[in-house]
């Protein structure tokens, strides 16, 4: 147990997807003008990151690991095509739940659903997960854990961004220039989570 | 299908600094902090990424007559990947030291909003060779930022340029001390902010700037 709330706070706040190691990014500036959005994308993305990390788990474990369809084949090399066919599959498939059994999630999320299959933080979890070879029950905490650390990331700089506006900021550097700095300066504080030991 | 003549020297051109992608259109930022702290990884990278860029619009822009409406995201995806996993097979083989580096970020180039982008905005509409030329315009945009970048945070950070001494360091005799602060990935956000802000000033793009959400007063 204690090595999955290891793994759990390892992802959450050390190994930030966002903000240590800058995934994400194009969603991350683009949609993070007000709480609200940030929240209802951040919810999606761990929604998402929880079913698809699991899944591509049991994918590479048994279909693309050298050896493990046909001895003495090794088709890893076809890792990223399936990887993104499996994200893209998956979120169709969740799409269409949502529409049919919970339409007022769908109203809500619907929106960011097709967003989230180019959105580089899945499939940063994907690879995450396969270059560090976790097992099963690892990639479910490890795509609660990835997801949430973007969704938290997300949601403190569009908090920032919506008190920012209030602020006089040089001409040039209005809008994306600051929220650059201020996504810096949010790194660097998050560069102190880096010193705990688990 | 829009008509209307292309200059392909603009279609070349513009994407360098008016429309550049990293900082006008805010695409494709990922690797650009992760990957610069010196220059062999961004050359590397920029290479792959003009290189993925040009040939999925290539590719993309051939098919585009053919590819049914509802599922061209799926096949741009898969356009994509499997040139991105060309380029990692090819860093594999030649360079294994710097595919390590790289880490994930060599996959992450199918999830490059720049390279998708593109292939949605420009390949689908235009026929091969200005698609072509777009792709390799968008890819250099992407690199002379990249390299810029890397190279501001390599000659400050470590005193070298790709690897080789530039700003003789203190510690082994020399009389520059290395700003740490440009080793760490969080500087990349702050040297591209102040891009931003340098391209903002200048007269010709001051069009860029974006309007006050929230009028200032001072007594």
């Amino acid at each position: 147990m204690e090595h999955y709330i290891n793994l759990l706070v390892k992802s959450i706040f050390i190994e930030n997807l966002a903000l240590s190691f800058f995934i994400g990014m194009c969603t991350f500036l683009a949609l993070s003008k007000n709480v609200k959005t940030a929240v209802g994308l951040g919810i999606t993305v761990i929604a998402v990151q929880m079913l698809v990390v699991p899944v591509n788990n049991i994918i590479y474990d048994n279909v693309l690991r050298p050896n493990s369809l046909i001895d003495g084949v090794d088709i890893s090399f076809l890792g990223f095509i399936t990887y993104i066919g499996v994200i893209a599959a998956c979120v169709q498939v969740l799409e269409m739940v949502l529409d049919r059994y919970f339409p007022v999630l769908y109203q809500t999320l619907g929106i960011f659903l097709p967003l989230i299959t180019v959105n580089c933080a899945i499939f940063a979890g994907v690879s995450f997960m396969v270059q560090r070879e976790y097992d099963f029950a690892e990639s479910v905490v490890y795509g609660f854990g990835s997801g949430t650390s973007w969704a938290i990331a997300l949601i403190l700089i569009a908090a920032v961004r919506e008190k920012l506006k209030y602020s006089d900021v040089p001409a040039g550097l209005r809008g994306l220039g600051i929220t650059f700095i201020t996504a810096g300066l949010m790194a660097i504080a998050f560069m102190s989570f880096s010193g705990i030991s688990l | 299908m829009a008509q209307e003549k292309l200059n392909l020297k603009e279609v070349l051109l513009n994407p360098l600094v008016s429309i550049n992608p990293i900082i006008v259109q805010v695409l494709g930022i990922c690797s650009a902090l992760a990957v610069t702290s010196n220059m062999k990884t961004a050359m590397v990278m920029s290479i792959s990424v003009t290189a993925v860029i040009a040939f999925a619009n290539l590719t993309v822009s051939s098919i585009r007559n053919v590819i049914p409406g509802s599922v061209r995201f799926i096949a741009e995806l898969t356009v994509i990947a499997s040139l991105v996993i060309v380029v990692d097979q090819l860093l594999k083989a030649f360079n294994y030291q710097l595919d390590k580096q790289l880490s994930v970020y060599v996959g992450l180039i199918i999830t490059n909003c720049i390279v998708m982008g593109r292939s949605e905005a420009f390949a689908l509409k235009y026929p091969p060779l200005p698609s072509l030329i777009d792709g390799i315009g968008n890819g250099l945009g992407y690199s002379i930022i990249l390299l810029s970048v890397g190279t501001i945070r390599e000659i400050f950070g470590s005193g070298t340029w790709f690897g080789l001494t530039v700003l003789p360091l203190a510690k082994d005799g020399g009389w520059y001390v290395p700003n740490g602060l440009l080793v760490l990935p969080p500087s990349g956000f702050f040297l591209i902010g102040l891009f931003i802000w340098w391209v903002r000033s200048t007269k010709r793009y001051a069009k860029q700037v974006e309007p006050a959400q929230f009028v200032v007063t001072r007594e």
